[in-house]
């Protein structure tokens, strides 16, 4: 069976990609889960420098869900090129790099560098982090910055990069066109809704920042539309992901127009949740009697 | 190495209307943990809710040649979660991801093991008390519950000559108050020359309180902190806590690599 996918230039030898945030630097996982087994991995946002994050309580549990505000704690791009690079690429990984930024410098900045070491296979553009003040969101939330902040990265990369749309926005569709235009290679939707909690006990918000980042089981009705709308408006491949966790669950989004999936928080309550998504997806092509996932691809019947 | 089991419940034993020890087959877990390390568990495939949760390694079983064969949870009924763990059945199945985490440095003769413990805090002591025993250390154990029903295990640790000091906040059992008042007394009274290890594992005042009892007589202690936790891997970056680096500053350490087990006195306490 043809498990392989090609997303623009970047072939993978499978759909599943671990999402960025949910996997650490992908090193963290090495112990659970055979990382040359994954499509690809997308590890955690990186700035320029080192990040501090968000002070705790960081996170809460929602209904089939969970509220993130982490604040893109890291160890910015040069540390990550020395640490965690070469191991990820001794563990024959597929790496593709989530790029933060405050200004459309910084995002210029931390491609080229990536762009100067191998092992890098693409670069995801966060232009939809809901819990940074400067810069992220602020391009994904205008089509301007979102093509400006786009093709500024794509002139300076020969690297695929593949945006990651926010999903805050009332109309996602032109997004993924402002981003087909400033050249992006792929899109990935969406990142978290931004939501809040709070302890009805003790009157405070269950996060720290008050507001956060919404994910899991809860959003995927509301993510799986939207890579349907996105699919429909632009020509370049999509990546979906919003509350993955089983085989069925990443057939809808294939059927809807995903070209690939990301399994986020679900690898956070079952490690090996995409390679147990992959196993059922193989099952399921099998019992279609299909032979690769591209026949899955923007099929859904009406 | 930590491992992901799909583990059986072997059996759910109740201590009172909200906890209950939960005893999990899962061999390869038993035979790697160490005092202080933890399990990141869930029971049943629910969506909601959705996150694993983590537990003290609490007892380590073993059949009767002695092999490892699984492990224990003490839990305490706070929400839904815990409360499935509270109702599970034998014969049902646990997901159990460990052990995780930096279990505690172990002293030896001549010092001395000052395990403060404050409600379901007691988790990661029977396990230290095990490994204190065999290396032959004079143990303590401080022990504050809200009220005498609830303060459990008390002939686990007398048997293993472990001496209690125990504390009720009703003061139904014990010295009525927090547990940090008799420790501080014991420690302004025991000899600058005599070495002591002050363990420490409860709510987050409590480990304050006793960190900086601790801190007050120059005495190393080690807490087991608990935060919320997404993964227990070190990939969430939920669980982190302020700690002094090399440089001087603090720094976000996720406690779920670092820790569970910190250092006191590298802690930014609130």
């Amino acid at each position: 069976m043809d498990l392989s996918v090609r997303i623009g230039s970047l072939a993978l030898k499978n759909p599943l990609i671990a999402a960025s945030g949910c996997f650490g630097y992908g090193v963290e996982y090495a112990d659970i889960v055979d990382l040359s087994s994954l499509g690809g991995i997308v590890v955690k946002g990186l700035f320029l420098k080192e990040r501090e994050g968000h002070p705790a309580p960081r996170v809460v549990e929602t209904p089939a869900g969970m509220l993130n505000a982490i604040g893109l704690q890291g160890i910015g791009v040069r540390r990550f090129i020395d640490e965690k690079l070469p191991e990820l690429r001794a563990r024959r990984a597929t790496v593709l790099v989530n790029v933060c930024g405050t200004t459309l410098d910084e995002y210029v900045e931390v491609s080229r560098i990536l762009s100067d070491h191998e092992g890098v296979a693409a670069i995801e553009l966060n232009i939809s982090c809901p819990n940074i003040k400067e810069g992220g969101i602020q391009f994904g939330c205008s089509l301007n910055g979102t093509y400006d902040v786009v093709s500024a990265v794509r002139k300076a990369t020969t690297l695929p990069v593949i945006p990651k749309l926010t999903p805050n926005v009332t109309d996602v569709a032109s997004f993924a066109r402002a981003a087909e235009d400033g050249g992006a290679d792929a899109l990935t939707v969406a990142n978290t809704f931004l939501g809040m909690a709070i302890d009805p006990e003790t009157f405070k918000p269950r996060i720290h920042t008050i507001t956060g980042g919404l994910s899991g089981a809860a959003i995927r009705p509301i993510t799986l539309r939207m890579v349907y709308q996105c699919s429909r408006a632009v020509k370049v491949p999509v990546i979906g992901l919003g509350g993955i966790s089983k085989a069925e669950d990443a057939v809808e989004y294939f059927l809807a127009g995903a070209s690939a999936v990301q399994v986020g928080t679900a690898n956070f309550y079952d490690p090996k949740a995409p390679l147990h998504v992959l196993d059922g997806l193989e099952k399921f092509i099998k019992r279609k009697g299909l032979s690769s996932v591209r026949d899955l691809v923007g099929q859904m019947k009406q | 190495m930590p491992v992901d089991v799909a583990a059986e419940i072997i059996s759910n034993r109740p201590l009172s209307a909200d906890y209950n020890v939960l005893a999990l087959s899962a061999p390869a877990i038993a035979s790697a943990a160490s005092p202080g390390q933890f399990v990141m568990v869930k029971v049943g495939a629910t969506l909601d809710p959705l996150l694993r949760r983590p537990f003290s390694v609490f007892e380590v079983l073993r059949s009767s040649d002695g092999t490892p064969t699984g492990v224990t949870i003490l839990s305490k009924r706070i929400g839904p979660s815990t409360s499935l763990i509270y109702d599970a059945r034998p014969g049902q199945i646990a997901a159990c991801l460990g052990p995780l985490g930096r279990p505690f440095t172990v002293v030896d003769p001549p010092a001395d093991a000052w395990m403060v413990a404050g409600g379901v805090g007691l988790a990661p002591f029977a396990t230290l008390a095990e490994s204190l025993r065999a290396r032959d250390v004079k143990t303590v154990l401080f022990y504050g519950a809200r009220r005498a029903a609830e303060l459990f295990y008390l002939d686990f640790f007398r048997e293993r000559n472990v001496e209690l000091v125990l504390t009720t906040e009703d003061g139904s059992f014990g010295e009525p108050g927090r547990i940090v008042a008799p420790l501080d007394r014991r420690l302004a009274s025991r000899a600058a020359a005599a070495p002591v290890m002050v363990y420490a594992c409860g709510p987050e005042g409590m480990l304050a309180a006793t960190a900086r009892t601790a801190m007050k007589y120059g005495r190393p202690c080690q807490v087991s902190v608990e935060r919320v936790m997404a993964c227990g891997l070190g990939g969430c970056y939920s669980c982190v806590v302020p700690m002094r680096g090399e440089d001087g500053l603090f720094h976000h350490v996720r406690s779920c690599l670092a820790g569970p087990v910190l250092a006191a006195d590298q802690i930014k306490w609130d």
